[in-house]
């Protein structure tokens, strides 16, 4: 779908992009990045609107220097801003995006009617833009950027602005866009919990280097966790739940508990209740990709921010 | 196509409607995805679909009814003057119409700015704005294909607005039998001036409107250019006048865009100037220059156009 081969793009002061080589496989692939890790940048430049400094890029096997035009009509792209005009409605904005793609007007209008319905916008759909919820925005910006059928989008930070519940609404259309339509999709975030769930292959970014690429069941091979905080007696509840047959470490006031199923946390409760202590708290963690961030970066204070973040996502 | 979500009763049967007899409540989720099999027409129709996208909403169409309104009132300012003209030449009996063909915008140029002013940043702030342009420009289309859509667009829009007046007194002028020859002559030529006057005002319009996402401060901007330059340019011409230096009349037209279209008519299309004294260029030089200025100028907008969405880009 995509690939980069050494791929740079500096600044008179910054560098965006640092020697970049990746290649995207058909499917959700997740990228992410810290703000200012050279998402955006790349995205601009996969779109063939902004020459790269030096080496080469192709999507869907077309030069992004010498054939753009070609990749627009054929690739999406849902910014990560506000795009979208509030005196118009949502039918007329993505009617007119869609003959913008080249669609001709008959089919504009009927690509518009079905794919604003696919993105789950009903009657609203006549009504200014401008009284819009921002899920109800998010959703006619994944639409205008679907309305032509690309085989690739490019979704710019989707989930921002999002409550928990709208979050997993837009990931789960995300993943539909792959499933049920057949789109590629390349979607950023800086928050890796939430893509970890949506996306076959993950790619991260920093400081616009590549950090790691591979599917997301390397990256989460290692079993979900279980991080439990008790009043007193950690040592005891560990020997307790190790006794039971579960994989279990102390780290700090914490224990990292490996779920083996869902009466993981059945045992867990069970043996605190025996002890008689307090509960302070029980949350899942996918602490392999936590790690990611720790162990492989040379600016972990950078780094800190979306892993804490990531670990939030996890446990809402 | 039938949509099958319209047979459905009750509107937007989303999973949580509830199930009418016979279409079970996710009956929407069951239509599945069809793929877009039909032709992709690329970047010239995209131009053209963005061309006739903002001549339309130069007029508000396509947009609210409130953006209508002055659009409208606008264009009415224009042809009302027009329609008594020709009532008055035609119940009166008159040997000529009132005004000239080619003096008719330069008469009602101050309904044509407000018209740019209005316009020009409706075209392009609102795109600045509301961060609408990186949606175009992830679109087959180049920076020159949106930069001369929207040109293209505004011209069109003003030579709506200026050329409908004169028709309007070119129909009357033959119903009222006045010489077919003379009248047709003098329609062609206002055709000529008000086309130039367009291009001109779009592209000065267009370019002060590019360079702020606030429309009121273009709307604001763009009356400001118009007026001043005028008056400055009226002003010091009337002094030249009483001070009976007339060749110094014609320089000073160069100055604002209504008295350049105003100096070049009146030499190359023999119109009858508006200056102080109808003192236009006093020779075959200056004229020239009128025509070397208005050019540099329209190719000037249109340069520092490209220039501003050369930044734009994505973000």
């Amino acid at each position: 779908m995509i690939a980069t081969e050494s791929l740079s793009k500096r600044y008179p002061r910054v560098t965006a992009l640092d020697r970049l080589s990746v290649d995207v496989t058909p499917g959700v692939t997740g990228l992410v990045g810290a703000n200012g890790a050279g998402k955006s940048t790349l995205i601009k430049i996969l779109l063939g609107l902004s020459p790269a400094t030096e080496g080469r890029a192709a999507v869907l096997g077309l030069d992004v220097a010498t054939e753009g035009q070609q990749i627009r009509s054929l690739v999406g792209y849902m910014p990560e801003h506000d795009c979208l005009p509030p005196d118009v409605s949502a039918t007329e904005f993505v009617v007119h995006m869609a003959r913008m793609s080249g669609l001709p007007p008959t089919a504009a209008r009927e690509r518009t009617a079905d794919t604003l319905r696919h993105v789950g916008l009903y009657e609203e759909r006549y009504r200014p833009m401008g009284g819009y919820s921002t899920g109800m925005k998010q959703r006619v910006k994944l639409a205008q950027a679907l309305v032509h059928d690309p085989k690739l989008v490019l979704l710019d930070e989707p989930t921002n602005g999002l409550d928990p519940a709208g979050r997993d609404e837009m990931l789960g259309l995300i993943r539909r866009v792959h499933t049920d339509f057949g789109i590629s999709v390349l979607v950023t975030s800086h928050l890796l919990g939430e893509l970890e769930r949506t996306s076959d292959q993950i790619v991260v970014i920093d400081g616009g280097k590549l950090l790691r690429a591979s599917s997301t069941s390397d990256f989460t091979q290692a079993t979900a966790s279980l991080a439990v905080e008790v009043t007193d007696r950690e040592s005891e509840l560990l020997g307790l739940l190790t006794g039971a047959g579960l994989t279990a470490q102390a780290s700090g006031h914490l224990l990292l508990v490996d779920i083996a199923g869902d009466d993981t946390y059945d045992t867990v409760r069970d043996a605190v209740a025996g002890l008689g202590v307090g509960l302070v708290r029980m949350e899942q963690r996918r602490h392999r990709i936590a790690e990611l961030f720790i162990d492989e970066d040379t600016t972990p204070t950078r780094e800190d921010a979306p892993s804490k973040e990531g670990d939030g996502r996890d446990a809402a | 196509m039938t949509q099958p979500d319209v047979a459905a009763p009750g509107g937007p049967a989303g999973p949580a409607a509830g199930a009418a007899a016979g279409s079970p409540p996710d009956v929407i989720h069951n239509i599945g995805y069809r793929n877009y099999t039909g032709p992709r027409l690329g970047r010239g129709y995209a131009r053209t679909a963005l061309f006739s996208q903002s001549l339309r909403g130069a007029y508000g169409l396509g947009r609210s009814a409130k953006s209508k309104v002055l659009p409208m009132i606008l264009l009415g300012a224009m042809c009302a003057p027009a329609l008594i003209m020709v009532a008055v030449t035609i119940f009166a009996n008159r040997p000529d119409l009132p005004v000239a063909y080619t003096r008719y915008a330069v008469v009602l140029q101050a309904v044509i700015t407000l018209f740019v002013a209005a316009q020009a940043p409706q075209s392009v702030s609102r795109d600045l704005r509301f961060k609408t342009t990186p949606l175009y420009f992830s679109r087959p289309i180049e920076r020159v294909d949106y930069v001369a859509a929207k040109y293209a667009a505004l011209t069109v829009a003003l030579f709506l607005l200026t050329a409908i007046p004169l028709v309007i007194l070119y129909v009357g002028a033959l119903l009222a039998k006045l010489s077919f020859a003379h009248q047709t002559a003098g329609f062609a030529k206002g055709l000529v001036s008000v086309l130039l006057l367009s291009v001109l005002f779009a592209g000065i319009g267009l370019v002060i409107a590019a360079i702020t996402p606030r429309r009121g401060f273009g709307v604001a901007a763009v009356i400001a250019l118009f007026v001043i330059s005028y008056a400055a340019v009226s002003a010091v011409q009337g002094v030249a006048d009483s001070q009976e230096k007339y060749h110094v009349i014609g320089w000073l037209g160069l100055f604002s865009p209504i008295t350049l279209i105003d100096g070049f008519q009146t030499w190359f299309l023999g119109a009858r100037s508006a200056f102080p004294d109808a003192a236009g260029p006093a020779n075959a030089g200056i004229g020239m220059l009128y025509l070397l200025v208005l050019l540099a100028v329209i190719a000037g907008t249109f340069g520092l156009l490209m220039n501003r969405y050369r930044k734009v880009g994505l973000s």
